[in-house]
């Protein structure tokens, strides 16, 4: 059985209610997508914590990488005014 | 319910009952042999998973016999020789390998997927109920065990050529599930059982079609038994129940 080519791994994607997003819950080996689903399904929603299910084969994401963090993730540090929070409302804006 | 049900026809539908959570309760007892055991860390998952609706069946099973007659689920369970049991051969086998495993599962999935559709109709609306959850527990069983036999069958020399021993070993037990006895031609007549014998056609259709396109031969077994029904059993079922009822034997009453 091990001298078997090792098992693709899966990312799974939990929907736990109609109108909310798949949010990933974890990974699992499987033969393929399918299968992947299967096991999902008694894996990840056996107490009910699921009404939709994705699998993808984690090959398949495109990762950032930690040695990219200074480019990709530092220069955003310095810009506050990105936030809405860095705006003083004009008392007339009552509510926003 | 139970007023309608004069004290005759009340026993023998809780044996009925009784038999059909003994089926589930067995096979539930191996499969959870699995649990730690399994090829994979999700397999083992899914085996546990698939061992813990076949406990829940018996218990529903169970609960009802035990509402007609008295006593307790755990009684039946637990205190219960295998002469007083009437589970299937075919469930109480030991596991073997997973192919094995596997096979016995296919068999019987694709037998319940027929039975307890048409059990959905039965008169008795407690049973008619218990079928109607089960076939949904089913329809993900068969799901999963044809996706088994097929790669099983497909996959590599020497899962094909284990999966094919088991077909050949296990041939031998198929035929008890369509047997009915006279306490089950009773509740027949009254449209409370489901008639086993309707089903072999469909069956064997289904499972030599999915056995053939997954290169299995299927065997020309001369030799079939049973006598589960009749309270004779395989040498393996003394050994399941001595572990499964040790705790309850050694502290009679114990509960959780």
């Amino acid at each position: 059985m091990s001298k078997t080519k090792p098992m693709p791994l899966f990312e799974v994607f939990v929907r736990s209610r109609r109108g909310l997003d798949h949010i990933h819950v974890g990974s699992l080996h499987a033969h393929d997508a399918e299968q992947a689903l299967e096991y999902a399904r008694d894996s990840y929603i056996r107490r009910g914590e699921g009404a939709s299910l994705w699998v993808v084969e984690s090959k398949h994401i495109t990762a950032s990488q930690e040695s990219d963090a200074a480019s990709f993730y530092d220069p955003m540090d310095d810009k506050p005014y990105r936030h809405a929070t860095y705006y003083t409302l004009p008392d007339a804006v009552d509510n926003m | 319910m139970s007023e309608q049900i004069d004290t005759n026809n009340a026993d023998t539908l809780a044996r009925f009952a009784i038999r059909l959570g003994d089926d589930a309760l067995i096979l539930g007892q191996r499969l959870c042999e699995w649990s730690s055991n399994a090829p994979t860390l999700e397999e083992d998952l899914a085996l546990s998973n698939v061992a813990l609706d076949f406990l829940g069946r018996a218990r529903m099973l169970y609960g009802y016999a035990t509402q007609i007659r008295g006593g307790s689920e755990d009684e039946l369970a637990f205190t219960r020789d295998e002469r007083q049991y009437e589970n299937l051969l075919l469930v109480e086998l030991p596991r073997g390998d997973f192919a094995y495993t596997m096979l016995r599962q296919y068999l019987l999935d694709a037998f319940e997927d027929l039975y307890f559709a048409a059990l959905t109709q039965s008169t008795d609306p407690t049973l008619a109920a218990v079928a109607a959850k089960t076939v949904k527990e089913v329809d993900y069983h068969l799901r999963r065990s044809t996706d088994w036999i097929r790669r099983l069958g497909l996959g590599t020399e020497e899962s094909h050529q284990r999966l094919q021993n088991a077909t050949d070993e296990l041939w031998g037990y198929v035929d008890e599930l369509f047997e009915t006895d006279t306490l089950e031609q009773g509740l027949i007549k009254q449209n409370i059982a489901v008639d086993r014998a309707d089903l072999q056609t469909a069956w064997c259709k289904r499972v030599t079609e999915l056995l053939s396109a997954s290169n299995i031969s299927v065997p020309e077994t001369p030799w079939q038994v049973s006598g589960g029904r009749r309270g004779l059993h395989t040498e393996h079922l003394g050994h399941l129940l001595s572990e499964m009822q040790y705790m309850q034997r050694a502290h009679p009453g114990q509960q959780w």
